[in-house]
């Protein structure tokens, strides 16, 4: 069973670096593998979609990207892939909502259209949310468009999710009333409420951690409903407990070490046993500082779920192995 | 596998930061790679090795921001305690304060009494305070206003340059060409003709365009705009001189940009556009850093050695000992090497479409950095 049974639009964010993308990727697939029809949206321009699943760079258009996984009656949902440039959405948008043909020329040609989505402040992210909004709550205005069971956000990083959701304070110091601030208003009330989740994805290092708390303590603060924390790119647990703690006090047994190696056949020179034994000194300190910021993860108070580090990268074959994974955690 | 490796040019930051000719020092990469750090580290070793240095970040980790001195945001450079002083330099840091500098930059510009009437406009005051954009702007003005600073008082002889951790980072660039649009189009005309002007102003497109923006903003909205443009007018033409000024200290031959990355396809392909990017704008480029690099195991021993001896072992229940783990080490051994191998695959092929990108590969800490020992550390392994 999902631990998010209600949430129509996941968002995704996390500190540059964390992975957030690849997280949003797998979640897409995940909630795929549960039979629902999903569509992964990206806002940043990077065309990080694309490359992940390895198809050609995405258009301004809701493309079909690949199905999750049958389960076990067979069924799959859809993975359904959107780019979201703030040019296009304005002109999606007033074409929707305006029809103002010869005049919707003239706001380019007069330079409206770059003012709005390149100077102007704070435009650019109300546009990016909007076409959001209108994927999560179709309405009978797009004709014909695709209706879906989830969208899933590749948002900004944490230092800025809480700005780019928070439309209503954009909007606030430039429209106390009228058009945009009515639609503004509209969109806060799906952001705010129990359809939408922001999970935060982070890797177990002291300022993606820190971040990843201040991330939720200024979420909370603006009303925006927390989800889960991804702890991504965790290291591989091939040591357990007391082998690290042998490691890190050098109480590790390098004539048993040896002699294991010359079972398993190698050809051992005293050089490779001291370099295991560094090895293991060296990963066993990062496990500890690992261990530390774990603990600090699980002090947040919020469910949370591990992905491994993939030593090869990341393949359309490796995000499925990423979707397994958090469905059996129950983020899908 | 060997022969397609291309070994890229060394960057040696030392000459770099000890060339008197070097005044600037611009870091600029994708988030999460360390920029940040490279630049303090940088600036720390400069200040040790003789240069009088200041370090301009725009969102360094708390502790390191303490462990400076730099926790305050007051936007003026400020003495960093510990600094070795025997070669004679030493080190100021500072941390932009966007909304400061930006007020700053209008209360230069205008009367007192326009000023305030642009600070205490909604409009100003969202733009002032939005991220997007705003943040490089105003880096690159402060990086402006300190380099007049430094060459009227011969304060400081290097500026070390944190940049904002996007893409847009090199916005900056655009400032000039973008103001000047605005500024000689349309646009702007349409802001300063009255809302209800006489009608033979009203051009036939103006009207159209008049009655959409209503319609589209509602009235109250585009008069808040049209004040906010008619306020802001007279200071546009300021910014424009100021933004064509720091273009020209930045493509100044003193300037040296280096484009700071991860050994991940994410952080290189950034890399990529940043540094095709500061060709295309004639910058002077003078490398990369490649940051947090897995080290190599020494020894020979293969991936695949290490990983099917592992599994030997396994089947025969040896080496699980927690004394002498040894599947478990030799599992760790193959990851490593794999993780290398797949580091050294990315820079390589990084090489090859750039190859004469002066490079340097800093080896990943255990631990962040928050103290000046760290940055020393890293400072040498920069330089190494």
């Amino acid at each position: 069973m999902s631990d998010w049974p209600k949430a129509r639009l996941h968002v995704v964010t996390g500190k540059g670096g964390t992975g957030k993308s690849t997280v949003a990727a797998a979640l897409a697939l995940a909630l795929a593998g549960r039979g629902k029809n999903v569509l992964l949206c990206e806002v940043e321009g990077r065309q990080g979609i694309a490359r992940m699943f390895d198809v050609d760079p995405l258009p301004f258009e809701e493309r079909r990207l690949t199905s999750g996984l049958p389960d076990a009656r067979g069924r799959a949902g859809t993975v359904h892939a959107l780019h979201i440039d703030p040019e296009s959405a304005l002109l999606e948008y007033l074409a929707l909502y305006y029809k103002l043909g010869r005049a919707g020329r003239a706001l380019d040609r007069f330079g409206i259209i770059e003012f709005a989505t390149t100077i102007a402040p704070g435009v650019r992210d109300v546009l990016l949310t909007g076409k959001i909004y209108e994927a999560v709550d179709r309405n009978a205005r797009n004709k014909g468009a695709t209706t879906y069971d989830a969208v899933v956000l590749d948002a900004p990083p944490t230092g800025r999710i809480v700005q780019f959701l928070n439309v209503s304070e954009q909007v606030a110091g430039l429209a106390k009333v009228g058009p945009i601030r009515s639609q503004a208003d509209t969109m806060m009330g799906l952001f705010r409420s129990a359809r939408t989740v922001v999970h935060l994805v982070t890797v177990l290092e002291e300022m993606p951690v820190q971040e990843t708390g201040d991330g939720i303590a200024e979420l909370t603060a603006a009303d925006l409903p927390v989800g889960g924390v991804v702890t991504n790119l965790v290291r591989p647990q091939d040591l357990p407990a007391p082998a690290l703690a042998a490691a890190r006090s050098g109480s590790l047994d390098a004539a048993a070490v040896r002699a294991d190696l010359d079972r398993a056949g190698l050809d051992v020179g005293d050089a490779l046993v001291e370099d295991l034994l560094g090895l293991a000194r060296d990963h066993a300190d990062r496990r500890e500082l690992e261990e530390t910021q774990r603990v600090r993860v699980a002090g947040l108070e919020r469910p949370t779920y591990e992905l491994p580090r993939l030593t090869g990268g990341v393949d359309l074959g490796a995000l499925h192995d990423l979707a397994r994974s958090l469905r059996e955690q129950g983020m899908a | 596998m060997s022969a397609d490796r291309v070994p890229a040019p060394a960057l040696d930051v030392d000459a770099l930061i000890d060339d008197p000719a070097t005044g600037i020092i611009v870091c600029c990469g994708a988030g999460g790679v360390g920029k940040t750090t490279t630049s303090a580290a940088l600036a720390l070793r400069a200040a040790e090795r003789g240069r009088t240095v200041v370090v301009l970040t725009i969102d360094p980790a708390r502790r390191l921001a303490q462990a400076m001195g730099i926790a305050e945001l007051d936007n003026t450079p400020r003495p960093v305690e510990g600094v070795d002083p025997a070669a004679g330099g030493r080190l100021d840091a500072m941390m932009l304060d966007m909304k400061r500098t930006f007020d700053e930059v209008v209360e230069s510009q205008a009367s007192p009494e326009k000023a305030r009437q642009i600070l205490d406009n909604p409009f100003y005051q969202v733009l002032s305070s939005s991220f997007a954009g705003t943040q490089e702007y105003m880096a690159m003005e402060k990086l402006g206003q300190i380099h007049a600073a430094a060459q009227a008082d011969d304060t400081y002889d290097l500026i070390v340059v944190d940049t904002p951790p996007s893409r847009s980072a090199l916005d900056f660039l655009d400032a000039p060409e973008r103001l000047s649009r605005f500024l000689d189009g349309r646009f702007i005309r349409l802001m300063l003709a009255p809302a209800r002007g006489p009608a033979r102003l009203m051009t036939a497109g103006l009207g159209i365009v008049t009655s959409a923006l209503t319609r589209i903003l509602g009235a109250q909205v585009l008069r808040d705009l049209q004040t906010f443009v008619a306020a802001i007018d007279t200071v546009f033409g300021g910014f424009r001189q100021r933004a064509q000024r720091t273009y020209a200290l930045l493509q100044d031959e003193r300037t040296a940009f280096l484009v700071v990355a991860a050994p991940e396809p994410d952080a290189l392909r950034e890399a990529a556009y940043f540094v095709e990017r500061l060709g295309e704008d004639r910058m002077p480029f003078a490398g990369l850093v490649v940051n947090r690099a897995s080290v190599a195991p020494a020894g020979d021993l293969s991936a695949d050695e290490a990983a099917g001896a592992a599994d030997r072992l396994q089947r025969s229940g040896a080496g699980v000992d927690d004394h002498a783990p040894t599947a478990g080490l030799l599992r760790l051994h193959a990851d490593q090497v794999r993780l290398v191998e797949r580091e050294t695959r990315l820079r390589s092929g990084f090489a090859a479409s750039h190859p004469h990108v002066a490079t340097t590969v800093v080896a990943a800490l255990a631990g962040d950095v928050h103290d000046l020992d760290g940055l020393r550390r890293v400072g040498d392994l920069l330089a190494e």
